[in-house]
């Protein structure tokens, strides 16, 4: 046993975050610092940036741009670039559709998509939730029936964000109603969102802020070769892709960073004469998350040494479900230091409230989210009770 | 960064497992073991001395395996898998590991070799009613006159007290400071009553009245060298709360997969399945972190600290996995006739020996403003 990271692996921690502290712009590191969102030009660019250097893509297949690292190495890519507060690559294009394409997707497709796909060319967006296909995916109502050389799509989407920015939409379909299984007669289909009857409808968020929308299809014509994989094959597709979504989710890095702004908050407000950091209260509260924090840090790289072949390791359902907690705690602990500044969220020029305690509600209440996505954390306890557990 | 188990490592972890569950693997005979003084079995006090086990982290100079850190926590994982009552981190990583730290070369040679044959079964004299968990004693004074030490005052509640051959003794010095000192259980002016705490195994009022006393090592202020102990005992508490933790979560699902209620089995209920799965997020967090802060005591870093954390989750954990493995029990979890309260039992000790949660949160609160983020892998714990 061994608690430092071996000489190597410092080096490439020190080359990871020599690389992004340096080389992505400061003006945007500084945003998520700030817990300001990024724009589409700042993903944009940033990516652009990461795929010159190799380190957008890293976990795709060495052909298409991988670079064949260890889950450790891996690991601390997606710490460091987190701990620096640099937008990371577009999931929906690096770990959704990206991998899907080089698993299931034939040549053509491969040659037509990838590099675009890695280097933010074309911005994906997921057709996959539905108003009655939540966590029950498989139940899924958008049909797709094929007419000549195309199929026709009709139905609506959910919950897909960012889909104001899209160019192209990965979608999941029915394409035969008739099958026994539900999952058997879905299918993955590909196509532009500026294709006519696409329509998208932004939904406000609690935070007032939109980041996701419901999509509408009708009649939307998409040519054969947009396919991906095979017909009727869509659903191996989506748990494939959906497997991918749950690496990397335990987001310490991330909470890491909330946490060390909230000390600094907690530091400079006051309360009863005393930094509010010093309060027994708040200290012992930052305390017991911080702890979780290196608790789930260790679980975190326990499953990283201990995953082989890419699967996901069957604990990776710990760390949504932990993970997913310990970034709404932090939230909540930042609403709580800014206290009676939290309710000014829609504060503009003329108001003293600083920054920090504008967005504080609104981030609280927009990370309900995290235990939501990818997986809701009762379905993580319904894979670890039935795999993990045997119950 | 490597938190994989040696080959070594692991045959160790299966030659204790298997000793132990020769025992103890029928929880009815901890039962009856626990009923009676000493609260252990001497029989299998000499076996874990025969595997060598007593004297696993001296050097072999003094009689031990000269083994590390993380063999300790193996031997602790799996005494708390089954309940082992016999008092391996009482005697041997407290006691033992005072004596080792602080001790002559003389008093390692004599006392080590003892307990490493188990023919020693030593206890650190320290708790004092009226304080909680310091690394300081007050209520127990020694005197010096003529060249040797006598103590006077109570200790309690001493693990397994009156049964220890050899007491440990912190105690406050004429001028400031805590001491520590060696007693022999057949001194004058030393008087020890033992009685049974909730899990089974023993303490005592340790009665301290003139009581000739001989200097640990060179004498004078140890509270750095009983922080350091205390610390590495709350380490090997984590691993014992981790195996212990382990057997309430695997008897739990067992009861769920059996136990028929409605003409079905019980796990046919989300609600109970539910609970069982975040008692799995629990222990794994504290699996981790238990192993963690032994690999930082392998690496000589910030140990204390490393303590405190383990100590804080495996509170936390421990009290989570407990109670809920009761309640998803049933009736029959308060029972004493059934083995899963028991768990509960000893996990309700542990949390109480050398600082709860909180006591640890604490510690740890103080701190939390002299640095931005942990890095777990870095200083100070590496």
């Amino acid at each position: 046993m061994q608690l430092q990271l071996s000489p190597e692996m410092q080096a490439f921690r020190e080359e990871m975050r020599t690389f992004f502290t340096t080389q992505v712009p400061k003006e945007i590191r500084d945003k998520g610092a700030a817990r300001r969102h990024p724009t589409k030009q700042d993903f944009v660019t940033t990516q652009q940036i990461l795929n010159a250097a190799g380190l957008a893509v890293p976990h795709w297949p060495v052909e298409y741009g991988g670079r064949d690292w260890t889950p450790l190495q891996r690991h601390i890519w997606r710490e460091e670039m987190q701990l620096a507060h640099v937008p990371e690559p577009l999931a929906f294009n690096t770990s959704m559709i990206g991998p899907v394409l080089a698993q299931f997707g034939n040549q053509e497709q491969k040659d037509r998509f990838l590099a675009k796909t890695a280097n933010l060319d074309i911005w994906w967006c997921q057709g996959f939730s539905e108003p009655d296909a939540g966590s029950d995916l498989a139940g899924l109502r958008t049909t797709a029936v094929q007419d000549g050389d195309e199929w026709v799509v009709n139905g609506q989407k959910t919950w897909t964000t960012m889909g104001q920015y899209a160019d192209w939409i990965f979608c999941l379909a029915r394409t035969d109603p008739t099958a026994e299984k539900k999952q058997r007669g879905i299918s993955m289909l590909v196509f532009p969102m500026d294709t006519p009857g696409v329509t998208l409808r932004p939904i406000e968020l609690l935070d007032g802020g939109f980041e996701v929308n419901e999509v509408f299809f009708e009649d939307v014509r998409v040519p054969s070769e947009n396919l991906i994989g095979e017909v009727n094959k869509g659903w191996d597709q989506a748990k494939f892709l959906l497997g991918n979504e749950r690496v990397g989710i335990a987001r310490v890095g991330g909470t890491k960073g909330m946490l060390a702004l909230a000390k600094e908050l907690a530091r400079e407000t006051t309360y009863n004469g005393r930094p509010l950091l010093e309060d027994a209260r708040y200290s012992s509260r930052i305390a017991e998350i911080e702890n979780e924090l290196v608790a789930l840090e260790l679980t975190a790289l326990r499953v990283v040494a201990n995953s082989a072949d890419g699967k996901p390791h069957p604990a990776s359902s710990v760390l949504k479900l932990k993970g997913s907690v310990l970034q709404q705690e932090v939230t909540e602990l930042i609403v709580d230091i800014a206290g009676p500044l939290s309710v000014a969220s829609f504060a503009e020029e003329g108001s003293d409230v600083p920054d920090w305690a504008r967005v504080s509600a609104p981030e609280y209440l927009n990370y309900r989210k995290v235990s939501i996505y990818g997986g809701s954390n009762e379905v993580q306890r319904v894979i670890i009770s039935g795999t993990i557990l045997g119950l | 960064m490597d938190f994989t188990y040696d080959s070594e490592q692991n045959d160790l972890r299966e030659a204790v497992a298997a000793l132990l569950a020769r025992a103890y693997g029928d929880s009815e005979v901890r039962r009856k073991v626990t009923k009676n003084d000493p609260g252990f079995d001497e029989k299998v006090w000499t076996q874990l001395a025969e595997m060598g086990l007593l004297g696993l982290p001296f050097a072999e100079e003094h009689g031990g395996m000269g083994a590390g850190p993380v063999e300790v926590a193996i031997v602790a994982e799996e005494i708390g898998r089954v309940l082992a009552p016999e008092p391996f981190i009482e005697a041997v990583v407290l006691a033992g590991g005072l004596v080792d730290a602080v001790g002559t070369d003389a008093q390692k040679g004599e006392l080590l070799g003892a307990i490493a044959g188990g023919t020693s079964v030593p206890t650190f004299a320290h708790a004092e009613i009226g304080t909680r968990w310091t690394a300081s004693a007050s209520a127990v004074t020694a005197t010096e006159a003529g060249g040797s030490w006598t103590l006077t005052g109570v200790k309690e509640p001493v693990p397994h007290g009156a049964r220890a051959d050899v007491l440990v003794v912190s105690a406050a010095l004429p001028g400031g400071g805590t001491g520590l000192f060696v007693v022999d259980g057949e001194a004058t002016g030393l008087s020890r009553t033992g009685y049974r705490n909730i899990d089974g195994t023993r303490s005592a009022n340790v009665r301290f009245d003139g009581t000739p006393a001989t200097q640990l090592g060179a004498g004078g202020d140890q509270t750095d060298a009983i922080e350091r102990a205390l610390a590495v005992a709350r380490i090997a508490y984590a691993h014992e709360s981790v195996g212990a933790m382990d057997t309430a979560l695997r008897t739990t699902t067992e009861y769920l997969k059996t136990r028929k209620q409605f003409g079905v089995t019980l796990n046919k209920f989300q609600a109970l399945n539910f609970r069982a799965a975040d008692m799995y997020v629990s222990l794994e967090l504290a699996r981790s972190i238990a192993l963690w802060a032994s690999v930082v005591q392998l690496s000589d870093g910030d140990v204390v600290t490393a303590a405190d954390r383990a100590r804080l989750l495996t509170s936390r954990t421990g009290r989570h996995i407990g109670k809920d493995a009761i309640q998803l029990h049933g009736g029959i979890g308060v029972t004493a006739e059934y083995k899963v309260g028991h768990y509960t039992a000893r996990l309700t000790t542990i949390d109480h020996l050398l600082g709860d949660g909180d006591f640890a949160a604490d510690r740890l609160a103080a701190k939390v403003g002299s640095y931005p983020t942990v890095d777990p892998l870095g200083a100070p714990y590496a």
